[in-house]
């Protein structure tokens, strides 16, 4: 299990430790776009430019999505779903737990009251 | 006074979590109770016992040890003979700040502080967790922990099916 995890984290790494992808990932940040427009922009060869993403895919960190002959870039939103739902995820463990402790706080608050009755009389 | 309605648990408060940066979760909830008493629930085993592996988690605590000081240890071991939690306290104000470290995930396991405010007799409690690195928090949330939870949970109905067929054969 962790070592899954640790290989995703090296691809990550991997594909945030060049500057051009990383440009890429702010510019897919604002609109998606085609691996065209990004090596415009980079002013790349298309192969070049496909290996970046490539990189970023792998990681996770952009999906690609091929229409007819262009094959459009996005953010991957995967990941950050994934963060969510187990953020999520731990809020209702601990929202369980609360809810439990709620009743505890219940149960010794009237117990207090019950024992400072008993002392006042 | 309505002592009815004062001895029932109004509306239940709202849990909120935050990814407050990379390395740290900040959960906040209030209580409706004195500081004094929720401290009291999170430093008695026999309380603590009672609401920290609730029945939703399908786990309960087989044993809790604290020991409640500065330096001293506690000990959470579930029923599954490998699921265990551990720490140290590294700071014990009472009834209003506990810090620990969580210690079974090795290395990366995060500090948990715990605040205890008092509010007109609610209490706001914020538990924070401060992992040692971005990606400690990120294994913590892709899954390590839940996963070994869910293992077990099919671990136990794999024997449970393998029970039930030696039992039959």
């Amino acid at each position: 299990m962790v070592q899954y995890a640790r290989t995703g984290f090296d691809a990550s790494f991997a594909a945030l430790s060049d500057a051009t992808r990383r440009g890429v990932l702010e510019q897919l940040g604002r609109a998606d776009a085609s691996i065209t427009d990004l090596a415009e922009k980079f002013d790349m060869t298309l192969t070049g430019m496909k290996k970046h993403v490539d990189v970023l895919e792998q990681a996770g960190l952009v999906t690609t999505e091929k229409v007819g002959r262009v094959r459009t870039c996005k953010l991957g939103l995967r990941r950050l779903e994934e963060e969510a739902s187990w953020i999520e995820k731990y809020r209702q463990r601990w929202c369980a737990r609360f809810d439990e402790l709620d009743k505890v706080v219940e149960e010794l608050k009237r117990k207090e009251k019950i024992d400072g009755r008993k002392k006042r009389e | 006074m309505d002592a009815r309605r004062e001895s029932e648990p109004t509306m239940k408060n709202d849990t909120t979590v935050e990814r407050k940066s990379e390395r740290e979760l900040v959960t906040t909830r209030t209580f409706n109770g004195p500081a004094r008493i929720v401290f009291e629930a999170w430093t008695t085993p026999e309380l603590f016992k009672r609401w920290w592996a609730p029945k939703s988690m399908g786990m309960s605590l087989r044993s809790c040890e604290m020991d409640v000081r500065v330096g001293g240890k506690y000990r959470l071991e579930f029923e599954h003979d490998a699921m265990a939690f551990f720490g140290t306290y590294l700071e014990v104000t009472p009834h209003s700040r506990l810090v620990w470290t969580n210690e079974e995930g090795g290395e990366g396991g995060p500090v948990t502080t715990v605040t205890f405010e008092e509010q007109g007799g609610k209490t706001l409690l914020v538990l924070h967790e401060l992992y040692p690195s971005k990606e400690a928090l990120d294994a913590a949330g892709t899954g390590a922990a839940d996963a070994m939870v869910e293992t077990f949970a099919q671990l136990d109905e794999l024997l449970l099916t393998l029970g039930a067929s030696v039992g039959r054969s």
